[in-house]
């Protein structure tokens, strides 16, 4: 089942095209790497997939919901965690949780915000500002506030960018766990190749906005006459002309 | 419309003032000194002045009015500068929030911390300078109204320059109602002014409550035409401030603002 339909998106700034005819699909139960040096148009691509940047042209649809004319429904299904937007740090972490939950209309929502306290071991910090947390244990808040309505569609902008091994482990765990479930889809940027090698399904290189190449983590790089998936990364970097179909 | 998005804006307003004296004190207490102040200009008008004539309800009444305007405005802004210094507007909008859920979340925030002061202010007037509001009759409620209406007005219209000019614009809204006095005719007639502000006044909801308010207390009463005509641009004016921020909103969602909040080199 596909959770996310993304059709021929563009996206231009005056003269500058920041994404150019960009298509693809994320299916349930699939973490998909969304990869691409700094400027390829990943978080361009990731905004407009939240429904916070308009495309110029192109369709998104989130399990079947098209974002322009059923936006609300579309975005009840989704969530996001990105280092570039934390939680308010002048609310609690309970509070935070509560506050997104009830915009994302959730049942039994102090049953689920203990769960997911529990989960993101954050049972010490309850009642703390976010604020004042450490930047990994302000991760695992977004993170929880992203698992709040249990998303159909999960989108995660460098997740584990901010944490020590131990717990990054721990959080692609438990978006592995949730990703088996079945029930929802993971879009997934990380600059971080042995954890997309690890995590994904699939791969997508975006280049200068276009993907550029697409397929399994572990045997793409081989297809391309790599060693490892971060020699292939360097040379979509560095020398993308070189691998046009 | 979904009432449990709105109760999330106001709850996160209760959680951040229950929690904070920087956001619980000023509720009250700069309209407090303000009637304090005005309380013994009055009264010192009223030692000086020809006997008969009491200024509490001309001037108290409006100075209280005016600042309950003040802060049914500064209400609703204060509740969307929170999202500004939080930098929290890709997770709100990021959310299934609609833009009609966001702004009567801010109203009714705002309904809640203008009526703190409005009560303190109420209880310090009539108690210290013995304000009575029988003088005002039934009529002060729909003054009233008028008031919180436009204010709600200008309130959404100062969130729609905060959003498209980015954080330092800031600066645009504090003087809104300090530059408006002038032509709302607080503590004179409107006839006392020029020709061309009198023009201006006439189009401002608030110079007519403050001339309604006058006659009043003068004995007479306020005209309904007059009435009827501040009602009505104050619900113009509602209309177009949440055509201005929807308006304000998509652009910033087109321009890639909402994405890139603080980046204000985009304005």
């Amino acid at each position: 089942m596909t959770v996310l339909s993304v059709t021929g998106i563009r996206k231009v700034y005056n003269d500058v095209v920041a994404v150019d005819e960009v298509s693809f699909d994320v299916n349930a139960g699939e973490i998909v790497g969304l990869l691409g040096p700094n400027g390829a148009g990943k978080t361009t691509t990731i905004n407009m997939i939240l429904g916070v940047l308009e495309p110029t042209a192109g369709t998104i649809r989130i399990k079947g919901c098209d974002l322009v004319t059923h936006r609300r429904d579309a975005l009840a299904r989704t969530n996001f965690a990105a280092v570039y937007a934390p939680v308010p740090g002048n609310l609690t972490v309970a509070q935070n949780l509560r506050f997104f939950g009830l915009l994302y209309g959730v049942t039994r929502l102090a049953e689920r915000i203990d769960t997911l306290i529990a989960q993101f071991d954050l049972d010490r910090f309850r009642n703390v500002k976010c604020g004042v947390l450490s930047s990994g244990e302000q991760t695992r808040v977004s993170l929880a506030k992203a698992m709040l309505n249990r998303p159909t569609l999960l989108l995660l902008d460098e997740p584990t960018a901010s944490l020590d091994p131990a717990t990054a482990r721990e959080i692609r765990t438990s978006i592995r766990a949730f990703a088996g479930e079945g029930a929802g889809g993971v879009l997934w940027t990380s600059h971080n190749m042995y954890e997309v090698e690890e995590v994904c399904d699939r791969v997508l290189f975006l280049s200068h906005g276009r993907i550029l190449l697409e397929g399994n983590p572990k045997t793409l790089p081989s297809e391309h006459g790599k060693d490892t998936l971060e020699e292939l990364f360097i040379t979509v970097a560095r020398e993308p002309l070189t691998l046009e179909p | 419309m979904n009432t449990g998005r709105v109760a999330a804006i106001v709850l996160r307003q209760f959680y951040l003032t229950r929690g904070s004296i920087t956001r619980t004190v000023p509720l009250f207490v700069w309209v407090a000194i303000d009637i304090v102040l005005w309380g013994f200009i009055t009264k010192y008008l009223n030692s000086v002045s020809s006997a008969g004539f009491d200024f509490v309800p001309v001037l108290l009444g409006a100075v209280l009015l005016w600042d309950f305007f003040t802060r049914v405005m500064q209400g609703v802004t204060m509740a969307f500068f929170e999202d500004v210094w939080s930098r929290n507007f890709l997770n709100l909008f990021a959310s299934p929030l609609t833009i009609t859920e966001y702004l009567t979340g801010l109203v009714i925030t705002s309904v809640i911390t203008s009526a703190v002061g409005l009560v303190v202010m109420i209880v310090l007037a009539a108690a210290v300078f013995g304000l009575s509001f029988n003088s005002y009759g039934a009529m002060l409620v729909a003054l009233v109204l008028v008031l919180f209406l436009f204010g709600i007005a200008l309130g959404v219209a100062a969130c729609a320059i905060v959003l498209r000019f980015g954080p330092s614009a800031e600066w645009f809204v504090w003087p809104i109602p300090g530059l408006l006095s002038p032509f709302a005719g607080v503590f004179y007639p409107i006839a006392t002014l020029p020709r061309w502000m009198q023009a201006i006044a006439a189009i401002l909801p608030p110079s007519h409550v403050f001339e309604g308010l006058r006659a009043v207390v003068a004995g007479g009463a306020v005209v309904p035409a007059r009435l009827g005509i501040a009602a009505a641009l104050a619900v113009v004016y509602v209309l177009g401030a949440c055509w201005l921020f929807t308006r304000v909103y998509r652009q910033a969602v087109r321009i890639g603002l909402i994405a890139r909040y603080s980046a204000e080199s985009l304005a």
